[in-house]
């Protein structure tokens, strides 16, 4: 069945308290969730009282920050720390965005920091996403052709066609719709989840793919394609204002179009 | 996933592959949708309008008109019952037994539902 409760060994507790150092005048508050699989220990939420007047104005300033002066031990994925990586995922203050996009002005009151939900935990606010980039890896996005290659220029794509990829090849992969979409809470192992989608979708539309058909057959199944309910949890939460939910409406209008 | 589970996360999600099927479903579900709004708004507004009395609506069920979309409105409902039972079970139900014999009794009742129904109208219509 699909669970609506947390098994016992992962009900979060209340964790350490970190206060700030005598004099700071500017605080907000940092709830962080914590978990150390060796450690046999349930997860728990650790509170760091952060210095506004020495911290960057983004989420993943704040948590920097906290490791390098308060907590080395906090455990979290950042490269770029301006929104192209995807790697500081996370689920923010109730959504699933990124750590270096969301200004820490932009939140009321303590700012609630846990991992992508209804992912395995690794450590602290790290995610394991091998099964969300096997999906990936399933829609297998790259160009396949029949057509030789021209031997003198590459494959042309009108303007117009080109267009067409435009709000699907920004993807990056930072998992923040799949992790959002209940659907995919529920039935992950067979339902492909938005980014995999999205990103079927977008060669399904390229005008250069030969292999329009055999990726519809690949989707044609009540699990990969069609738990999609349309809840657009995907389109609300996706940093780069990406829109999934079309993507997928999209590919289930050729669906229906190719057998009517 | 098991610890001696050793396949490739590419295989895990791969599965079975695609079974081939679901537009039908999804098709069918959106058009059994479309025709249940003038039909639910005609039987809502006909009864509405009917004096409450036996004589005046089994009068009403035998003309034929409305004896065939009575017979329609009952069909369309539970195969589009049908339709969304389906994807409720699927969707929270994940054991493979349960869901089967889920969708099996529920397919059985809506099955079983509509029939009545259909065979109730027509008794009506048919003057039993």
């Amino acid at each position: 069945m699909a669970e609506f409760f947390l098994p016992a060994n992962s009900v979060v507790k209340q964790g350490k308290l970190f206060k700030a150092t005598e004099g700071v005048k500017n605080i907000r508050r940092f709830i962080v969730y914590r978990y150390d699989p060796s450690s046999g220990e349930n997860p728990s939420t650790d509170t760091y009282e952060v210095d506004m007047d020495t911290c960057g104005p983004m989420v993943l300033d704040a948590l920097l920050k906290i490791k390098d002066e308060m907590d080395a031990t906090l455990s979290l994925r950042r490269s770029c720390r301006e929104g192209i990586c995807g790697s500081c995922s996370m689920n923010i203050d109730g959504t699933n965005t990124l750590a270096c996009t969301q200004a820490i002005s932009d939140i009321r009151g303590e700012v609630k920091v846990y991992p992508l939900p209804h992912q395995p935990v690794v450590r602290d606010l790290v995610s394991d996403l091998t099964h969300f980039y096997a999906q990936y890896a399933s829609v297998e996005p790259w160009m396949k052709t029949d057509s030789a290659t021209p031997p003198d220029r590459e494959r042309l794509q009108s303007r117009e066609d080109r267009e067409k990829l435009d709000g699907l090849y920004e993807c990056i992969l930072c998992a923040c719709c799949s992790t959002s979409c209940p659907s995919y809470w529920w039935n992950a192992d067979r339902y492909l989840g938005p980014a995999a989608l999205l990103n079927a979708y977008r060669w399904i539309v390229d005008s250069r793919d030969e292999a329009t058909g055999d990726r519809l057959d690949d989707l044609e199944d009540p699990f990969k394609l069609y738990r999609c309910h349309t809840i657009m949890n995907c389109t609300q939460v996706c940093p780069k204002g990406l829109n999934p939910a079309k993507a997928i409406a999209e590919t289930k209008k050729l669906m229906v179009q190719r057998k009517i | 996933m098991t610890v001696n589970d050793l396949r490739t996360p590419l295989s895990r999600v791969k599965g079975l592959g695609s079974a081939k099927d679901g537009t039908t479903h999804f098709w069918h579900q959106r058009l059994t949708a479309l025709l249940l709004v003038p039909l639910v708004l005609w039987v809502g507004f006909s009864l509405a309008a009917l004096p409450v009395s036996h004589g005046t609506l089994v009068g009403w069920i035998q003309q034929p008109l409305v004896t065939v979309a009575l017979v329609l409105l009952i069909f369309v409902t539970f195969y589009h019952a049908k339709l969304g039972l389906q994807v409720v079970i699927e969707d929270y139900v994940s054991s493979h037994s349960a869901r089967t014999l889920g969708l099996l009794t529920s397919n059985f009742l809506c099955l079983l539902l509509g029939t009545v129904g259909v065979i109730s109208v027509l008794k009506i219509s048919f003057g039993a």
